[in-house]
């Protein structure tokens, strides 16, 4: 028996069409229509302003720990852009401007964010499905395969997209995710926000492999990696994802190749584990700031055009803050608690619910001892 | 009335809502192209009758069949999935524990994740401990989960059409020997609520709460100590959560002694849950301490001879009643 070489294709391709500093490779162009550009723009300004606000909230004690996406505007909404409104975007949980831009509002995050499971229905019925944020890192992707499996079930041309970081390739929920998709052919698209850091964990710690895209190939699936601050190249390589999983050809893994420009959530301090001189590398290549160069060269924004955009994101945020603000006044009645563990009230929810009650009306009436 | 096994039971059970229901469908390792060509086995027949678009053979991937039961539950299908044995429960735990149970809770009611998960369980076959081990203390424990442990084909069927149609996560544990026990079945279509106990056997002097395979011990003993004018009530818990206090406890104040009887391990076992219902709701009943009758604290034992002793019997049984009468 001889030892010879399998041979196998074996070819990750890296996408970027728009510099750090805007200029544009126009072989590379997707040309898409001068409206996406303007509401890719608007929605990523209004994802880092968003965040800006959040931190300032949760600094000031008015809403809990958040997963900030400043840096990744460019990844998460060029991705997104992609979809019909009858997909499926599967998130992990650091895709709000994302999420806002499938129809969730301001004030759902917000409410969310201060706690409030209430946030999930304030959005229309009608919104484009999305599931809600899934903490347990990764296990969001599995959710997303058995998406995909009922969406072919019913013979519909619908497509899944999920997000997860560098760090979820290290869990066993991202292979079987990936497995399961590339054995039933799945319609799904693994998106990738390689943002470098899975909290303190650097990427060139989290595996050995150079690239996260090449991780397709074992799966039998195809891999690119893209310049994840680069809008345009993002909107260009997940077209090309979703196309494919629509068309019945199965999946794909999108590494985006970006940065966290804030902390992981709001418990940490990322000047523990980073420098500041990194940290300033990346913000040379902002995918806010070389789109907006792009658009301006294009004649499509002026400078007094964005500050007016600006104004009018910090309008649309304080008017959620208020309103989200003002709702959580009228919630928390402790009784919801016992609302949406299961569809009905079974019977020892029920005798819990009435001893909550009881006790309640015990602390009215004994003046609050 | 027609006689099955509960293999057979449940058989029918999953071919009876396929048909009502074309959003039902099956996945799980080894369930369409089974190792075992057995007729009695659960999902026998079902492959060739339905395709393999309705009946999936998956990769072995625990936490992707239960994923992909969420997913596609979520997206308004009707999963009845198949986790081999219960230990592999742990393999799957993140989906059920962290996603199924509690999904619909922070969605705020506004998804809606209806799924089976049905698991083997039981020991008595030497396939020892990774096998072999009862864990439905643990899906009890879970908040967002009903748990059910069938005794007789009637109860499989029944229990399992329902858990089918309930919008609610239901992990559905089979005991392995049951499959092959005969039982009558009714010919109609019959649906058992989930979370009602039934009393298996009248008796005016203890007690005895059990489920699943540990039905049949206790009848077995029942039968004995009548031989000694000993009437012994065996309450069929059938579903653990949500769990039926009623019964449980029309019982304990009937007979005022208690024995709890499960196959699983002791500490942490449901035998404390039931124990600590009694003592909050019927103690002034109670005429003696109450006793658990369980397996020991140990892995479940791969040696015929050892595992013979791990589990309950009828004689472990008889001799905690009597040390309560």
């Amino acid at each position: 028996m001889p030892r010879k070489t399998i041979q196998m294709e074996k070819r990750i391709d890296y996408l970027g069409i728009l510099d750090a500093d805007g200029k544009l490779d126009a072989k590379l162009d997707p040309d898409l229509p001068k409206e996406l550009l303007l509401k890719l723009h608007r929605a990523m300004v209004l994802g880092r302003r968003f965040d800006e606000r959040l931190l300032n909230l949760q600094r000031q004690g008015r809403i809990g720990t958040f997963a900030p996406i400043s840096g990744q505007e460019a990844s998460q909404l060029g991705a997104v852009a992609t979809l019909r409104d009858d997909d499926w975007m599967v998130p992990s949980f650091r895709e709000t401007a994302a999420e806002i831009w499938r129809g969730r509002s301001l004030e759902s995050v917000i409410l969310a964010y201060g706690g409030f499971n209430e946030a999930a229905t304030l959005d229309p019925e009608d919104a484009p499905p999305t599931l809600p944020v899934a903490v347990p890192v990764g296990s969001q992707m599995l959710h997303a395969v058995g998406i995909a499996w009922a969406m072919r079930y019913r013979r519909e041309d619908r497509v899944v997209l999920t997000f997860f970081g560098d760090g979820a390739t290290s869990e066993g929920d991202f292979h079987e995710a990936m497995n399961f998709a590339g054995v039933f052919q799945s319609p799904v698209v693994f998106l990738c926000q390689n943002n470098q850091w899975a909290i303190s964990v650097p990427r060139s710690k989290q595996t050995r492999a150079r690239t996260l895209a090449q991780k397709a190939l074992a799966y039998g699936m195809p891999g690119i990696q893209v310049d994840g601050n680069d809008v345009l190249a993002v909107v260009a390589a997940v077209a090309e994802a979703v196309e494919r999983a629509r068309a019945g050809d199965g999946p794909t893994l999108v590494e985006c190749v970006t940065y966290r420009m804030m902390m992981h959530t709001t418990a940490d301090d990322p000047k523990r584990y980073r420098s500041d001189e990194e940290v300033e590398g990346w913000r040379a290549k902002d995918p806010i700031k070389r789109f907006e160069a792009y658009l301006v060269k294009r004649k499509l924004l002026t400078k007094p055009g964005i500050a007016k955009i600006e104004e009018e994101i910090q309008g649309q945020i304080q008017q959620a803050v208020e309103g989200a603000e003002k709702r959580m006044a009228s919630l928390g009645d402790p009784l919801e608690m016992f609302a949406h563990a299961y569809a009905e009230l079974p019977p020892h929810l029920e005798a819990q619910r009435e001893e909550l009650a009881a006790e309640l009306r015990d602390s009215r009436e004994g003046g609050g001892r | 009335m027609q006689t099955l096994r509960m293999g057979q039971a449940i058989n029918q059970a999953l071919r009876e809502e396929m048909l009502r229901d074309p959003d039902v469908f099956l996945a799980g390792e080894g369930i369409g192209v089974g190792i075992h060509h057995s007729p009695l086995l659960p999902t026998a027949g079902l492959l060739k009758d339905f395709g393999a678009g309705r009946v999936k053979d998956t990769p072995v991937s625990e936490a992707a069949i239960a994923g992909l039961a969420v997913g596609a539950a979520v997206a308004g299908l009707r999963p009845v999935v198949e986790i081999m044995f219960n230990p592999f429960f742990t393999l799957a735990s993140d989906m059920i524990v962290n996603h199924a149970a509690k999904l619909r809770y922070l969605s705020g009611g506004k998804s809606s994740f209806p799924l089976v998960v049905r698991m083997k369980s039981g020991a008595g076959f030497g396939a020892g401990c990774q096998h072999s081990h009862n864990l439905e203390a643990w899906a009890a424990h879970c908040p967002g989960l009903k748990v059910v442990m069938p005794s007789t084909p009637a109860d499989a069927k029944g229990l399992l059409k329902s858990a089918i149609r309930d919008p609610n996560p239901v992990i559905f544990i089979e005991d392995l020997a049951l499959y092959f026990v005969p039982g009558p079945v009714p010919e109609e279509e019959v649906m058992i609520p989930i979370g009602q106990a039934e009393v298996k056997r009248p008796g005016k002097d203890v007690t005895v709460v059990t489920w699943s395979k540990m039905v049949g011990v206790a009848l077995e003993a029942a039968d004995q100590l009548a031989r000694e004018n000993i009437g012994m009530e065996v309450v069929d818990l059938r579903t653990l959560v949500p769990m039926d206090k009623e019964t449980l406890l029309a019982s304990v104040r009937k007979t005022g002694r208690l024995v709890v009887l499960h196959e699983a391990t002791r500490t942490g076992g449901f035998a404390g849950e039931v124990a600590a219902v009694v003592m909050e709701e019927a103690f002034a009943h109670l005429q003696a301490p109450l006793r658990r009758v369980t397996g020991p604290d140990i892995p479940v034992p791969a040696s015929p001879p050892l595992e013979r002793f791990y589990l309950p019997s009828a004689e472990k049984l008889m001799a905690a009643v009597r040390e309560i009468l």
